[in-house]
């Protein structure tokens, strides 16, 4: 069955059956092995990717049910050789020990800041809760998204022609 | 895990999809977010030979007040954290929005769906022990029209509901009191996405003081999500005193069927159901007071 999905922004065309899900056909089809397939039981969030923008775990999605829809990759997070400032985030505040819930971590949290671009630790803590970190780093992941969220915006704050994604005090 | 081969369709509209399920009968299985159905064609434990996607289908994804009697109707496809996020029904029902926020964990309620929830009727599923409390009807439509299903007909046994094969569950309405209503929903798990050790969903309704109305849903203690009907008869027409709820507390454990599994004995849970009965007509009865 011929399914077309737009993945970081490009449009890819499979030809999959109904039964491959969509970590598969990311991960064998596209070769994009950034989504990883942990528990496969939609326990444990490795493999969280984006749809629309909203994190899902990929491995509890058939690729053909994402006909149409735009999906966005730990390998769309970049621009280039620039980190986006989760990715920054975790470097600078060590947020990855063994680095596989890393992907997952990282689109839950982008995903978080375009929501609530100012989030208390509580809600961070919330919005990861489908995500598990077996290092159990869970205290360095959420620095990292508080760092991300203080570079996002410093960024908004430092460009006042850009429409501000910046929720209440983070413009002061 | 790959899913055993199946052919799948994805109707454009209600009646492409209901033309479908009466050429393929029992041979085909609905799936909406596939939050419950895939994990099932996963494990094998469901090998249908056609998948049915309703997800492509129109103005099924509402959630709306009515005004005729003020029912709420909440549309086939709408999920989990659309019902989180509702502000209406934060104000109307916090009892859905309370619930909505205990299922699996924020990533499944991105694509799950209530009605699929309780269409896939797992005895341990929250939904269907909120749908029993507020006394909610299941609108089912087939190409021979539309049948309304009381809640508690509509839950027969472990994953076994009074649908037909060729019926899509289209809308669930749940009739919420204009006036002094208030619910909630506890729940004890072990971890956030663990199924519950036991929950329970709770909704009253007052009058000049006394219990109206009340409905009082289990989760987890029983083949089935249980109706805790001995709890919501003593609580009728008397004023919510404490040993008024500390009675109902024990008559809904009486009801409960829990079994000893890993998440606790029996007893214990028994034991939560009467803890959590009487906090929850507690918190009940507190905001259906502060209701307007």
């Amino acid at each position: 069955m011929k399914v077309t999905i737009k993945v970081n922004g490009v449009e890819r065309t499979g030809d999959v059956e109904p039964r491959v899900l969509l970590v598969d056909f990311l991960r064998s089809n596209l070769r994009l092995t950034g989504t990883h397939n942990g528990c496969d039981t939609s326990s444990c969030g490795v493999c969280t990717v984006l749809v629309d923008g909203e994190p899902v775990k990929s491995c509890t999605a058939l690729a053909v049910q994402l006909e149409g829809r735009s999906i966005t990759t730990v390998e769309g997070l970049a621009q280039g050789a620039t980190l986006s400032a989760v990715q920054a985030g975790f470097h600078e505040e060590h947020g990855l020990q063994c680095g596989f819930c890393t992907p997952g971590m990282m689109l839950t949290g982008t995903a978080l800041l375009e929501r609530n671009p100012n989030p208390t630790e509580d809600e961070i803590r919330w919005a990861i809760s489908g995500n598990i970190c077996r290092c159990t780093g869970y205290m360095n992941i959420v620095k990292a998204i508080q760092h991300a969220a203080k570079v996002r915006a410093e960024a908004a704050a430092a460009k006042p022609g850009v429409p501000a994604t910046v929720g209440a005090g983070g413009g002061e | 895990m790959l899913p055993a081969a199946f052919d799948y369709r994805a109707p454009a509209s209600l009646n492409e999809a209901l033309a479908i399920l009466k050429q393929h009968g029992d041979e085909a299985k609905v799936m909406a977010g596939g939050q419950s159905l895939i994990p099932l064609l996963k494990l094998r434990f469901s090998r249908p030979e056609l998948v049915v996607d309703i997800a492509r289908i129109p103005d099924l994804n509402t959630i709306k007040r009515e005004d005729a009697d003020g029912h709420f109707a909440i549309g086939a496809l709408a999920r989990h954290v659309d019902i989180e996020n509702s502000k209406e029904l934060a104000t109307a029902a916090p009892m859905l929005a309370e619930a909505a926020h205990w299922i699996a964990d924020p990533l499944v309620r991105n694509r799950g769906t209530l009605v699929g929830s309780i269409c896939h009727a797992d005895p341990a599923g929250d939904w269907g022990s909120v749908v029993l409390a507020f006394g909610a009807d299941i609108v089912a439509t087939s190409q021979s029209g539309q049948r309304v299903i009381h809640a508690q007909e509509f839950f027969q046994g472990p994953f076994t509901t009074a649908l037909n094969p060729d019926e899509i569950v289209t809308e669930v309405r749940i009739p919420v009191a204009k006036g002094h209503s208030g619910g909630a929903y506890l729940k004890l798990e072990r971890r956030v996405g663990d199924f519950a050790t036991v929950a329970v969903a709770v909704q009253v309704e007052l009058d000049g003081g006394k219990i109206a109305k009340a409905g009082i849903g289990l989760t987890a203690v029983g083949d089935r999500n249980i109706k805790a009907a001995d709890a919501e008869r003593h609580l009728h027409g008397k004023e919510p005193t404490d040993a008024v709820i500390a009675e109902a507390a024990r008559l809904a454990a009486e009801t409960a069927e829990p079994k000893d599994d890993a998440r606790g004995s029996a007893a214990y849970k028994k034991d939560v159901v009467r803890v959590f009965v009487q906090r929850g007509l507690k918190t009940a009865v507190g905001r259906a007071r502060e209701a307007r």
